[in-house]
């Protein structure tokens, strides 16, 4: 699971999910755009965006010379599915356990 | 910079030919997207996406625009009162590109209305985990379900 590895990892920095987030607010910006406000180095955010990259977290388009970030919400609807989802319907499936559980009781 | 237009990637252990099915056969799209995709995908001809309702309910129609065996589709996109205006059809295009044993999908729709593109951004991710685990695994995402 080398794919969710680098997931994981790109989200657990606080400086790569506030260019997620900026990303969001506005889809499709340049470095220099990204860059703007940020309290960070070019240098650095241009590094936080190869991670986030390496991560399919965004996805680039070239529109002439200019590199345009897109945030790309796949893999992370993949974790929802196999974490979120999942414990939900196992919550579910012990809830029917005890209902079943009581009820058979009951007789 | 345009807030309405996505671009959304997956990588999927498959082969070019099989992703390109997948999006084309309606019976396929049926089992991963709920939707069964209609249309004969000659350029200029055009498509529609039927709900599997029972009701065959249509949500989106469209034209196809281009179509490169296993490599491109291109697509207009439409739902409800935008369907009669071809001016308010949104653009959608998948490019399929091999990235060694992996095939990236790339989907790219653009031109979005506001609405559209509020069903657009929560539609896309769950259409193309759903595609990627039906081709690696067999079985589609249970992400319709409620």
């Amino acid at each position: 699971m080398k794919d969710t590895d680098a997931v994981f990892k790109a989200l657990a920095d606080p400086h790569r999910r506030e260019l997620l987030d900026r990303l969001y607010e506005s889809n499709g910006q340049t470095l220099g755009e990204l860059c703007k406000g940020l309290p960070m180095a070019r240098q650095s955010v241009s590094q936080h965006l190869d991670v986030l990259e390496a991560a399919n977290l965004i996805a680039i388009e070239w529109r002439g010379r200019e590199k345009l970030h897109y945030v790309n919400p796949v893999p992370i609807h993949e974790i929802y599915e196999r974490w979120i989802r999942k414990h939900e319907a196992q919550r579910l499936a012990a809830l029917h356990e005890f209902k079943t559980k009581l009820e058979r009781g009951r007789k | 910079m345009n807030a309405e237009r996505f671009v959304y990637v997956t990588y999927i252990a498959s082969t070019p030919d099989k992703v390109f099915r997948a999006l084309l056969d309606g019976e396929l799209t049926r089992q991963y997207w709920k939707h069964t995709n209609e249309s004969d995908w000659k350029p200029g001809s055009k498509w529609r996406s039927v709900a599997d309702d029972g009701k065959g309910t249509v949500r989106i129609v469209g034209t196809v625009v281009e179509m490169v065996p296993n490599r491109r589709l291109v697509l207009t996109w439409a739902a409800g009162p935008e369907a009669a205006d071809p001016a308010q059809h949104s653009r959608v295009a998948i490019d399929l590109e091999t990235v060694g044993a992996m095939v990236r999908v790339t989907v790219t729709h653009e031109e979005l209305g506001t609405d559209m593109a509020r069903a657009v951004t929560n539609g896309w991710p769950r259409v193309l985990s759903s595609l990627k685990s039906f081709l690696e695994t067999g079985r589609p995402l249970d992400t319709w379900a409620s």
